[in-house]
């Protein structure tokens, strides 16, 4: 957002996601929209040999991700979901990382039980398609 | 940050802050930099191999280009821009990270990237994984197909390649047709539901470019021409890039 679009692009993606998983279960991190920071999964850093500076260099990340409580934290592109889910794996944070259009359908009532790779468990039989109950 | 005092030699011919300041805007140069501190406070990583951007920036403002030759921090920064967004003289650190990256000896660049760069120059399709354009075809369809037959509401769902005068042409980024093609699936359901009228493009439908992240600039524009121009033989509106 910081990089191309600005502030009102990050506006509207809170838009959806509030209507997704509902305006009481989404919590902001701080700081946030052009004032956060990079996960460290981007620059080709995830392709570098640099895993333990990676791994530094994402704890402002990871802190700000504990910091908001939540047990979910949606990545915006796969250099983020990358870097994200593994610093979680990594310091044993317990969230789990999700792309926003696995929530769309999941809250859709679309989301095929092949398409829950990323959910944790409190999700996995949630809103399960009519055709596959 | 520097536990060391940084001495400086006598003075040399410096390159890079000549090639820098050609870059910025506004007339702007390196000099403008009023050591606030504002950029390493906000740079998750400051500290990292004791390097952080104001002490690069001011390294490179006081012509300091030998020690900064192959310092592996510009590898370390992921090129994010927040420092930009909070300087007040809006100084371009990452432009010279980008720099400083080019002077590396291409091979010498990190491997994952150099190779992930090559690998995308083999193919039109710009996969930095190598997926040919038969590949993701196959890939495609073959997911395509389970769906249609597996989930009802969509038996008439598309995922279309190359189709004419669609409003949006969509990169995918490789590792989903790769290793996870199920991935997929969730977005082309949105788009179906909305009734989006969408196409993959067989050239140039890989959204990544490690060109860029290895600071090649020829091969990183080859790439980005690539899939514009898969874009406008298509006529298409809009191209969707997620990365
Ligand atoms: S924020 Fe800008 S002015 Fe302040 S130290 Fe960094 S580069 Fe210099
Ligand atoms: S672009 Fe680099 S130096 Fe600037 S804030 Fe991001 S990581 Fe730090």
């Amino acid at each position: 957002m910081r990089k191309s679009l600005g502030d009102w692009a990050a506006e509207e993606l809170r838009f959806v996601v509030k209507a997704v998983v509902g305006e009481e279960n989404f919590v902001d991190m701080t700081p946030n929209r052009s004032n956060n920071y990079c996960c460290g999964g981007g620059g080709g850093y995830l392709q570098t040999p640099y895993t333990e500076e990676r791994h530094k260099y994402g704890e402002m990340k990871l802190n700000q991700i504990l910091n908001t409580g939540a047990q979910y934290c949606i990545a915006p592109c796969h250099n983020c979901h990358s870097q994200i889910h593994d610093l979680s794996e990594h310091f044993e944070a317990g969230y789990h990382t999700v792309h926003l259009w696995t929530l769309i359908a999941l809250s859709l009532g679309i989301l095929g039980e092949n398409e829950r790779t990323y959910l944790g468990p409190e999700l996995q039989e949630v809103n399960i398609p009519e055709w596959e109950k | 940050m520097a536990e060391e005092v940084i001495k400086l030699g006598k003075k040399k011919q410096s390159t890079l802050k000549d090639e820098i300041a050609k870059l910025l805007p506004d007339g702007g140069n390196l000099d403008l930099c009023l050591t606030c501190g504002a950029c390493s406070s906000g740079c998750p990583a400051t500290g990292i191999r004791d390097m952080d951007p104001r002490k690069l920036l001011r390294m490179a403002s006081l012509g300091m280009d030998e020690e900064l030759e192959r310092n592996p921090w510009v590898w370390m920064c992921s090129m994010c821009q927040r420092c930009i967004y909070v300087c007040p003289m809006k100084i371009d650190i990452p432009q010279l990270v980008y720099n400083l990256r080019s002077r590396w000896p291409r091979e010498e660049r990190p491997k994952g990237i150099l190779g992930s760069c090559d690998m995308a120059l083999r193919h039109d399709t710009c996969s930095a994984m190598g997926a040919s354009e038969e590949d993701f075809q196959f890939v495609v369809e073959d997911v395509l197909a389970e769906v249609r037959d597996t989930q009802p509401p969509f038996k008439d769902m598309e995922a279309p390649i190359d189709k004419m005068d669609a409003d949006y042409v969509l990169n995918q980024n490789s590792r989903e047709p790769v290793t996870e093609p199920d991935e997929m699936v969730p977005l082309w359901k949105i788009l179906h539901i909305v009734g989006a009228n969408w196409t993959y493009a067989s050239k140039g439908w890989a959204a990544e470019n490690y060109c860029m992240f290895l600071a090649d600039t020829d091969a990183w524009k080859h790439i980005v021409e690539v899939k514009a121009k898969a874009v406008d033989d298509l006529n298409a509106k809009y191209w969707l890039n997620t990365e």
